[in-house]
């Protein structure tokens, strides 16, 4: 821990403010009417990312100026979606590292950083960490060796730590925790390392595991059927981006990544549940309620953590109470969130590996999409139509607004060679990419799955998607474009090149009552506001 | 199917494959091993270097030596882990055994026989300084203009057969990313150039004169890409056969700095 000097300006910042900044569960069940912050991953549990606040408009997008600029500490990927409470912005920094942030200068308040030993294993995927949890005075972090870790909220002090994964066996933690009333929900990485997945619960003021739901169910449990052989054992299914929480049905919704070897399912014959599907999980015993699979033997690395978005609308006659879904497979979905039941599922990106679905979500596989080791063409790439980078959802314009990514690649097929704590995916991919890809921003009708609209981007994105009550959606391109489209429309408003590529997902706030954007680029985190 | 899948696999794993010891690793490969690698590289590698490594956009493969690795060490670093500021990627979704096995076939395609250019590089060179105007786009060693690539390594990153398509039909060889675009400005102007970058919102070119140009997309009445298409003219009539392959004789000589 690195205590800064600057407990001075700590206290003039609001100190009245900190002091009483106490996050308990009922401002996070409420966030939608603490508009001037963010409080969880989403900025609420039904994840929708969007903004209540109007300051910013179609109108006056285009006076958007920088306010400040976060540099961070060390290198990597700057993937982060900060949390903003009572004047303090929570950033989290590769490998391992939290900074609390004075909301109106960036200047840092407190750091954290977990030494990480040169031997961390991050197979699969870079090392990097999007985000923070917060309940009550503590903050929550999920490390690159697999502990989730509670800091004090208000000096960056560790109160507890716990192990959550075996980090030599691949397991390692990247994704925010999400925080409910009282526990603390985490899932872990590892789906290209042959792990078995689960999602833990943790007490939120001891650190202790409530429950652990795997994900890929045991001998003699249901679903492990759909695995031949001991390949359940090696069988991946993590949890490695938040999910979204009804706290009425206290349902957990928790997306499960891609089965092991990704790119090759013969060692693996089945469904292989719970791979690449979606959990409806009770809150209070981890039990899983129900369960939709997109993806059965999934073979393209589409795993189905892409955020769970819980929303309200009439399909097939009824009002219901849904979860929409744009899956790295390329087809968008929505499921009755009570029941799991299938209710609708269409393409939203080009692909090229299902003829259809049947009437209950199943997708009917063209042949030949297989990998080989020669190499077979399939729409989307393994990096999907899209990925872990957040959709938004306007309850205003009832539109769903998703970065795609157009592309393309040859699969291959490798050998399955399971040596533990190394990377088993026996295969991989020559992607499209260059001039042949390209991305967009596309607003769908979010209870059918029409394209309303789309901003064509130049090159497939890794950066999320923040829609606002003022009727204006942000986003980010590779090529460190930060920008602002009409709602509506979709046209284009606004834009700020930051010299370096997003790949992270955008927030609103109000500092001093006026309205903000912060968005992670490059090695940096800027904040934009009016003039 | 699975049942000697499995086998296999098993049986990998108990033997922990000992024979691809660390010291030399591609003496212990099995002709298996190799064909393994054959249709691997056919699917990975083929692309830029050539069925049988005859080389293309990358350089080619059936020599015994190879530029940038001294030994199969460095051979199986360079398929794991890419070239850094080339075109090269790094295959880190292999398993070690299969990139030994790509390593493998690479090194089988070196004891293929040798083919001799049929140019002359004296008369090649002679060619490219003067009545060719080569030097008037293109850097060999410090020397000459810049609105096309340096070519002071070429020999050394491109086949013979790719430096004669790349003469006798320049749109066909183009590089990865490299794409011209021709804009028209409001006023109806038209600049046609070579894209130095693009975003979202923006494009940057240089046209033939070598003069920068920056737009913003938005103030463009037309912006058209045409990929496949090469700055460079055509030489396949501008030049003799004998004197394409000259050219291409002095082209494969040039090698960089040693």
């Amino acid at each position: 821990m690195n205590l800064l000097r600057a407990g001075c300006a700590l206290c003039l910042l609001a100190a009245p403010a900190l002091v009483a900044g106490q996050v308990p569960y009922r401002r996070i069940l409420g966030a939608e009417g603490e508009p001037g912050h963010w409080l969880t991953y989403s900025g609420g549990y039904r994840a929708h990312r969007f903004s209540p606040l109007k300051q910013i408009t179609p109108e006056n997008a285009a006076r958007l100026k920088p306010a400040w600029v976060y540099q961070m500490r060390g290198g990597g990927r700057f993937q982060t979606s900060p949390l903003v409470v009572d004047g303090v912005m929570y950033v989290t920094e590769p490998p391992t590292r939290v900074a609390a942030l004075d909301v109106r200068t960036g200047r840092p308040l407190w750091s954290w950083d977990r030494p990480m030993p040169r031997s961390v294993k991050t197979l699969g995927f870079g090392p990097t960490n999007r985000g923070v949890a917060i309940l009550d005075e503590t903050v929550y972090v999920g490390t690159l060796d697999c502990y989730l870790v509670a800091l004090d909220a208000r000096s960056g002090a560790v109160r507890w730590e716990a192990r959550v994964g075996d980090n030599t066996l691949g397991y390692a933690i990247t994704g925010a925790p999400l925080a409910i009333d009282g526990k603390i929900i985490v899932g872990i990485s590892g789906g290209e390392a042959g792990i078995r997945g689960f999602l833990d619960a943790y007490d939120a003021h001891t650190g202790k595991l409530v429950w652990r739901l795997w994900t890929i169910p045991g001998p003699g449990e249901p679903g492990h059927e759909t695995w031949g052989g001991e390949s359940w054992k090696t069988g991946g299914g993590p949890t490695w981006v938040t999910g979204s929480y009804d706290a009425e049905l206290n349902l957990l919704y928790w997306g499960t990544g891609n089965p092991g070897p990704d790119w090759n399912g013969d060692v693996r014959p089945g469904d292989n549940l719970y791979t690449c599907a979606l959990l409806a999980i009770d809150a209070a015993t981890g039990k899983l309620k129900w369960h939709f699979q997109f993806t059965p033997h999934d073979t393209h690395d589409w795993d189905a953590t892409e955020i769970p978005v819980l929303l309200e609308a009439v399909v097939r006659g009824r009002a219901r109470r849904l979860v929409a879904m744009a899956n790295r497979n390329a087809f968008y979905y929505l499921l009755d969130r009570e029941t799991g039941e299938f209710l609708h599922g269409s393409p939203y990106a080009k692909q090229n590996w299902a003829e259809r679905l049947d009437a209950r979500g199943r997708p009917v596989v063209r042949p030949n999409t297989e990998p080989t080791v020669e190499g077979t063409l399939v729409y989307p790439s393994l990096q999907g139509a899209t990925n872990w980078f957040s959709p938004s959802y306007s309850p205003l314009t009832k539109l769903f607004y998703v970065a795609v990514r157009e592309m393309g690649a040859y699969y291959h097929k490798g050998e399955a060679d399971y040596k533990p704590g190394t990377f088993f995916a026996a295969g991989g991919e020559r992607a499209l990419d260059g001039d042949q890809a390209y991305g967009a921003v596309r607003a769908l009708e979010a209870e059918t799955g029409r394209l309303k609209w789309e901003f064509r981007l130049q090159s497939p994105p890794w950066a999320g998607v923040l829609a606002t009550a003022g009727g204006v959606v942000f986003s980010g391109s590779n090529e460190g474009n930060f920008f602002a489209l009409d709602a509506l429309t979709g046209r284009p408003l606004w834009e700020f090149q930051t010299g370096g590529a997003v790949a992270a997902n955008p927030v609103s706030f109000l500092i001093d009552g006026r309205q903000h954007v912060a968005i992670a680029a490059g090695q940096a985190l800027f904040v934009f506001g009016l003039p | 199917m699975r049942g000697s899948l499995s086998f296999c696999l098993l049986t990998l794993m108990l033997a922990g494959w000992p024979a691809l010891s660390p010291q030399d690793p591609l003496s212990a490969l099995t002709a298996e091993d190799v064909a393994r690698g054959g249709r691997l590289y056919v699917g990975h590698c083929a692309l830029c270097h050539g069925i049988e490594g005859t080389g293309g956009r990358g350089p080619r493969l059936n020599q015994p030596e190879l530029r940038r690795v001294a030994g199969n060490t460095e051979l199986f670093g360079v398929i794991r882990n890419g070239l850094e500021g080339t075109e090269m990627p790094g295959f880190w979704q292999m398993t070690d055994r299969e990139v030994w096995q790509v390593a493998g076939y690479v090194r089988s395609l070196g004891r293929s026989a040798v083919v001799e250019l049929p140019g002359d590089a004296a008369r090649g060179r002679a060619l490219y300084e003067n009545a060719g105007g080569c030097a008037a786009c293109h850097i060999v060693r410090g020397r000459g203009g810049s609105s096309g690539p340096d070519l002071s390594a070429v020999g050394a990153r491109r086949s013979p057969a790719y430096l004669r398509e790349a003469l006798t039909d320049p749109g066909a060889a183009v590089p990865v990313g490299y794409l011209v675009a021709r804009v028209t400005i409001r006023d109806g102007r038209e600049v046609r150039g070579v894209r130095l970058n693009e975003d979202t919102f923006t494009i940057q070119l240089r046209d033939a004169a070598g003069r920068l140009h920056s737009f913003r997309k938005l103030e463009l009445r037309d912006l058209r890409r045409e990929p496949g298409v090469s700055t460079m003219p055509g030489y396949a009539t501008k030049l003799t056969a004998p004197e394409i392959e000259d050219l291409v004789a002095y082209m494969a000589t040039l090698r960089g700095q040693k």
